[in-house]
């Protein structure tokens, strides 16, 4: 009896070690998730400064947009491209995953992550290779 | 000397004697709302610039002020602007109340982020607003077809 007891306590320990309890946010899904959408919505932030940028050029001369946006349209900007877009689309998806989270019910997180990554696959099979086809095909 | 803890689990409180906006909530609610429509902007935004016709290898001058001729994309691009520009801006000052441990550290973080946020948006709003799709002078292969003929 006390070892059946003792083996209890242990199987409860690490049931308690692999699933932090109280929060959403400490390992696994939903640690990963909040992770991802920090590393994404700081790369987009910084994209955006320098894509205000690039586009106010419209207001100095149609040559001076032309000569910045041509060196847009080169391979390796053009893999940049579907990069910034794997992130916007991740960060979008799981944007609704956490609205979702706070206003309906947090009791399906991880599932909702795993949807979040079979939509991000889906919207990325559309996207990249037609956007590949684009940038490669000159 | 009794010395009086919170209970670990109790419920977050506003402390007692703050009064006025709660500035923290109406961000939270902010980030919430405008993510949701930035969804349908920027989706819409990648749709008609890389995904139609030619993609990326279509986008000029002429692209770009062929749409921004149109009230319609004006209202659109300006609405991402300030939408896109403060919903980042916000997620930034999160980012550095969360690692910067430093008053002075901080305090110089978001003074940055928020001189970018504010410059950025005053750019883009006069860019869109004052833009002339025909300028004078240039030449007529890099302007949208609707402009008059010199």
């Amino acid at each position: 009896m006390p070892q059946q007891s003792a083996r209890t306590l242990t199987s409860q320990q690490k049931t308690t070690s692999r699933r932090p309890a109280g929060t959403l946010y400490r390992g696994r899904e939903g640690m990963w998730s909040w992770v991802l959408h920090r590393i994404t919505g700081v790369a987009i932030f910084f994209f955006l400064l320098v894509h205000i940028l690039d586009t106010a050029l419209v207001r100095v001369s149609p040559e001076a947009y032309n000569a910045v946006i041509s060196s847009y349209q080169t391979p390796i900007m053009g893999l940049g491209e579907t990069a910034l877009v794997a992130a916007i689309v991740f960060h979008a998806f799981n944007g609704i995953r956490i609205i979702l989270i706070d206003f309906w019910s947090a009791k399906y997180q991880k599932v909702m992550f795993y949807v979040v990554i079979g939509l991000w696959v889906v919207t990325m099979l559309g996207f990249a290779p037609r956007h590949l086809m684009n940038v490669f095909s000159h | 000397m009794a010395t009086t803890l919170d209970s670990p689990r109790s419920p977050y409180a506003r402390p007692t004697g703050k009064r006025g906006t709660n500035w923290e909530k109406w961000g939270w609610i902010y980030m919430r709302a405008s993510g949701v429509v930035l969804i349908v902007l920027i989706f819409g935004h990648l749709f008609v610039n890389l995904m139609i016709g030619k993609g990326v290898d279509a986008i000029s001058f002429g692209f770009v002020a062929g749409k921004l001729a149109s009230p319609f994309w004006q209202w659109w691009d300006v609405a991402m602007l300030w939408l896109a520009l403060i919903h980042g801006g916000n997620g930034m000052r999160t980012i550095v109340n969360d690692y910067a441990t430093q008053r002075v550290t901080r305090g110089i973080f978001k003074g940055a982020i928020l001189a970018a946020v504010v410059v950025l948006i005053v750019l883009g709003t006069l860019v869109v607003f004052t833009f002339d799709p025909c300028p004078a002078g240039s030449p007529a292969d890099l302007l949208p077809s609707f402009c008059p003929a010199i």
